[in-house]
Order: structure tokens, then C-alpha cells, then sequence
């Protein structure tokens, strides 16, 4: 928990020096000041948007990834097959012009079938990068599940453990330790992908950065800030991981 | 006439153009310990494998307790559970405490409770000799420990027959002994087993049939008393010459 703090206060001291310079003008986000304290208020409430987007859309292409990674592991080509479609057709977009086609294209697509459903910003967001990374963890999911040796799903058929028996108690458990960094990594990629929610108009903290640009003339100093803010969150994250890591990797060696 | 616990008839087995199994013919009676040897890539794993399905045969019948087994998933599940199997490598679960190696298969595959379970383990990691060890984690066992679990994970199926693939070709000289002392009680309270090894002294001591393999046949097959004293063909001769000659 030090670290993040020592390596922002590194970061605010350095441009501080420089501002006598006249290069840089930190009262705009100063929080002694009254109206500096208004803007970084401003700017730091977009944290629960960013954070809700990413965690709901990693939570989703979590499911979504194991979903169209086991038919990959089948022994009938047709199910390998509708694997491979999916990861190569998804992973071939770019995530801003998936985020158009969700958000302008699709609900044209679902008035044309009749069905009300509007897309909004947040939920646009959330699908969008829900899809586009469910293809790379359906692939991390393959590298974990083919790393177990093929005696563990020898073994468990053995004691009579059925497909989806063995998936979940022999191999799954044994593979997601082995994919937990990878799948911190992709974690990291969404919360920095969903500064792309800030075009379809969510309020999220790149948004709410290029608002008060725009207002205050200051682009260096807001957006200084708001990398500062992407960093805290991923540091938050990768400690998180680590003793995540920690606690699952303990009871299975030595 | 009652039915064979095993029984394979004419079995043929292909892996892509190589021939591993050729014409095998093997009857193993309720309670009859068989103990398969030969060189390696004789196909005599192989054999194993096909009695328990983790391998398909291409020609010929496997019959266990006079049911025929067929590649139809329903009968694979049936048959998997009813044959147990011990591996060279084990194969214990190591994310899971011994415990929980011996009541997965029981409450999953079985519906048991886990009170259940966990007696039944109890009493079999006690037959295995090493009732202490119920709560640790496989990687803090010996080799000869982790076989003795993999054993009693078998055996906690209770199975009407038990499969082993060279047991004791991973281990460590100084720890055969005690899962071969293990494998001989479990002969001598009843228990088919068809049993792949090298080990002469644990097969003379409990086979009531030995079975010699090469090259994806059965070359000789005879009572232990005759196959150790009188070996009808040259490969076969050639064979025990070099396994018991050190």
C-alpha cells in the first residue's frame, strides 16, 4: 500500500518543480483552493463508473470466455470449430468501432425484430468490452486448461466423474491458479479500455477530464491527473492480484 | 456357467496405422489375479486402458460381468467407477486434501453424503496403512504414499475390479515394497485385479495367471508356475532373462 502513494507523491513533486516555470498551473486542480477542490471532486466521481463498467464487463467475459472456450477442448470438430469463429471474428475488431456498432447499430437491429430495448451508454460500454475480451480469455482459458496433465482427466473419469464433474472439480480449480495472472493482465487492459466508454457519452473519468479541459484550458494538469488516476486503480489491482495469488497458490504446493 | 469379471475376445486396436493390439483373447475370472508383463510399447498398458475405456477398441468384444462394452457415452460412465485404476504417475488430485481425493468420486459420482464419504475413506486410507494422513496435501507425501492414496481412491468406489498400470515403476527402490505389501492384501481379500508390472516377486507370489506380451500380442500365457519354470517361446524366455537376471 506504500508504494502507490510514494510513486504519486514522485510524480506530483516532479511537475510541481516545473511549474515555476509557468508551464504548468496546478490551481486549477489545487484542493486548498476552493474551486481546485470543485474540479478534482469533479473529476475523481468518475472512479465509480470506471470501476463499476470494468468490473461488471471482466465479470461478464469471465463467463462468456469459459463459455465459448469449452467447446474448444471437444472432441467434435463442429463445437471446435464455433470456437475458433468466435475467437478470430471477435478478436479482429477494434474496440472503438465495436463500441459504435453497439451503441448506434444494434438497437437498430433489435427495433427491426420488434424489441424495445434501448442501449445506454453505461450498458453499451459494459457489452462492448465484455465481448471484445471474452475472445483473449476464451484463449487463456485453452492455455489453462490444456496445461493440466492428461492424467487428472484420465483419473477423474476413473472414479466416475462425468464431463462436467471433472471440468469443475479436477481440472477448472487446478487451471484458473495457473490463469489468475493472465487474467489479472486482461482485468488491467479492460479498466484502461473503458476510457473508450467516454465517446458514447459515459461520465466516466476520461470524460469527466475532457469536460473540465474544455472549461478550464488546463490539459496538462487534468490530464496528468487522470493518468495518475488510471495508475492508483491499476496499483489497487495488481495488489489485489498479488494476494489473491498468494492465497490460492499456498495449499497446493509443498 | 457363472460370468467372467473380464473377458476380451478377439480385440484389435489401432493408433492411426500402428497396430497395437492384435487379436487379444483374455478371460479374468471373479477374483482371479492376472499380471500382465512385457517390454515397453508391448501394448500391455494399452490392454488396461481398453478394459477401463480410456482408450477405444476398434475390433473384437470387451465384456465386463457379461455386459458388452460399446463407445456409447452411457455405457462408458456406467463402466467408469465399476473399474478402478491405478496409474504409474498417480494421478492424485493436487489441489485437493487426501480426503478429499478419496469422497470426491463417492459424492459426486455416487450422490454419497460426505459423512459417508469420509468414513469410507477413513477405513480405506486405514487398509492402505496410512491413516494419519487424511488432512494433508498430495505434494507432502512420499511416492509410495500418494500410491497407497491412489489406491485407496480406487478402492473407495469399491470397485468389482482393479486396473494397475506399472504402480510401481515411478517410485523410488525403497518405497516398491510398501505399496506391493498393500497390492498383495488386496489379492488375498478377493479382490480381480489385472495388474501390469515388472515386479516377478509380487506376480509369482499372488497371479493365478501370467500373461506375457509383444509387440501387440499375447505371445504366452500360463499358471506362474509353469511361466517362471518353463517358458514356451523364445521372446518370452529372453524376456525374464533380462528382468531377473539382476
Amino acid at each position: 500500500m506504500k508504494k502507490p502513494l510514494l510513486l504519486l507523491f514522485l510524480l506530483l513533486g516532479l511537475t510541481g518543480c516545473a511549474s515555476s516555470s509557468g508551464t504548468w498551473g496546478w490551481y486549477v486542480i489545487d484542493p486548498t483552493t476552493k474551486g481546485g477542490w470543485v474540479n478534482v471532486k469533479f473529476l475523481i466521481s468518475g472512479m465509480g463508473d470506471t470501476i463499476l463498467i470494468s468490473v461488471i464487463a471482466a465479470a461478464i467475459s469471465i463467463v462468456l470466455g469459459l463459455i465459448v472456450a469449452l467447446p474448444g477442448q471437444s472432441s467434435q470438430r463442429v463445437w471446435r470449430i464455433v470456437n475458433r469463429v468466435y475467437v478470430e471474428f471477435v478478436r479482429s475488431i477494434p474496440l472503438l468501432p465495436m463500441l459504435f456498432w453497439v451503441f448506434y447499430g444494434l438497437p437498430i437491429i433489435f427495433k427491426s425484430m420488434g424489441l424495445d430495448i434501448p442501449i445506454d451508454p453505461f450498458w453499451g460500454a459494459i457489452i462492448t468490452l465484455a465481448v471484445s475480451d471474452s475472445a483473449f480469455t476464451a484463449e487463456i482459458y485453452r492455455s489453462g486448461i490444456q496445461s493440466i496433465a492428461k492424467g487428472q482427466k484420465e483419473a477423474a473419469q476413473t472414479i466416475g466423474l462425468n464431463y462436467a464433474q471433472t471440468m469443475r472439480y479436477v481440472i477448472l480449480p487446478q487451471a484458473i491458479r495457473r490463469i489468475l495472472p493472465p487474467l489479472a493482465n486482461q482485468f488491467i487492459y479492460i479498466v484502461k479500455m473503458s476510457a473508450f466508454a467516454s465517446v458514447i457519452g459515459m461520465q466516466e473519468l476520461t470524460r469527466r477530464a475532457n469536460e473540465l479541459v474544455v472549461t478550464e484550458y488546463r490539459p496538462l494538469e487534468i490530464y496528468s491527473l487522470l493518468i495518475v488516476e488510471y495508475l492508483i486503480l491499476v496499483l489497487i489491482i495488481s495488489a489485489g492480484v498479488r494476494w489473491l495469488e498468494r492465497r490460492m497458490g499456498s495449499d497446493e504446493r509443498q | 456357467m457363472p460370468n467372467a469379471a473380464i473377458e476380451l475376445v478377439d480385440v484389435n486396436k489401432w493408433f492411426g496405422t500402428f497396430h497395437v493390439l492384435k487379436d487379444i483373447n483374455l478371460t479374468v475370472g471373479t477374483g482371479e489375479k492376472v499380471v500382465i508383463c512385457g517390454p515397453s510399447g508391448s501394448g500391455k498398458s494399452t490392454v488396461v486402458r481398453c478394459i477401463n475405456r480410456l482408450e477405444e477398441h476398434q475390433k473384437g468384444t470387451i465384456r465386463l460381468d457379461g455386459v458388452e462394452l460399446t463407445n456409447d457415452a452411457r455405457s462408458v460412465a456406467s463402466i467408469q467407477g465399476e473399474v478402478g485404476m491405478v496409474f504409474q504417475q498417480f494421478n492424485l488430485f493436487p489441489h485437493l486434501s487426501v480426503l478429499d481425493n478419496l469422497t470426491l468420486g463417492p459424492m459426486k459420482a455416487r450422490g454419497m453424503s460426505r459423512a459417508d464419504a469420509e468414513d469410507r475413506a477413513r477405513r480405506y486410507l486405514d487398509r492402505v496403512r496410512i491413516p494419519d494422513q487424511a488432512d494433508k496435501m498430495p505434494a507432502q507425501l512420499s511416492g509410495g504414499q500418494q500410491q497407497r492414496v491412489a489406491i485407496a481412491r480406487s478402492l473407495c468406489m469399491e470397485p468389482k475390479a482393479l486396473l494397475f498400470d506399472e504402480p510401481t515403476s515411478a517410485l523410488d527402490p525403497e518405497m516398491i515394497a510398501e505399496v506391493l505389501d498393500v497390492m498383495v492384501g488386496l489379492a488375498q481379500d478377493g479382490m480381480t485385479m489385472v495388474v501390469v508390472t515388472h515386479e516377478m516377486g509380487f506376480a509369482r507370489k499372488v497371479a493365478d495367471q501370467m500373461v506375457f506380451m509383444d509387440e501387440g500380442e499375447i505371445v504366452e500365457q500360463s499358471a506362474p508356475e509353469d511361466f517362471f519354470s518353463n517358458p514356451q517361446t523364445e521372446r518370452c524366455r529372453t524376456f525374464l532373462s533380462q528382468i531377473l537376471q539382476h
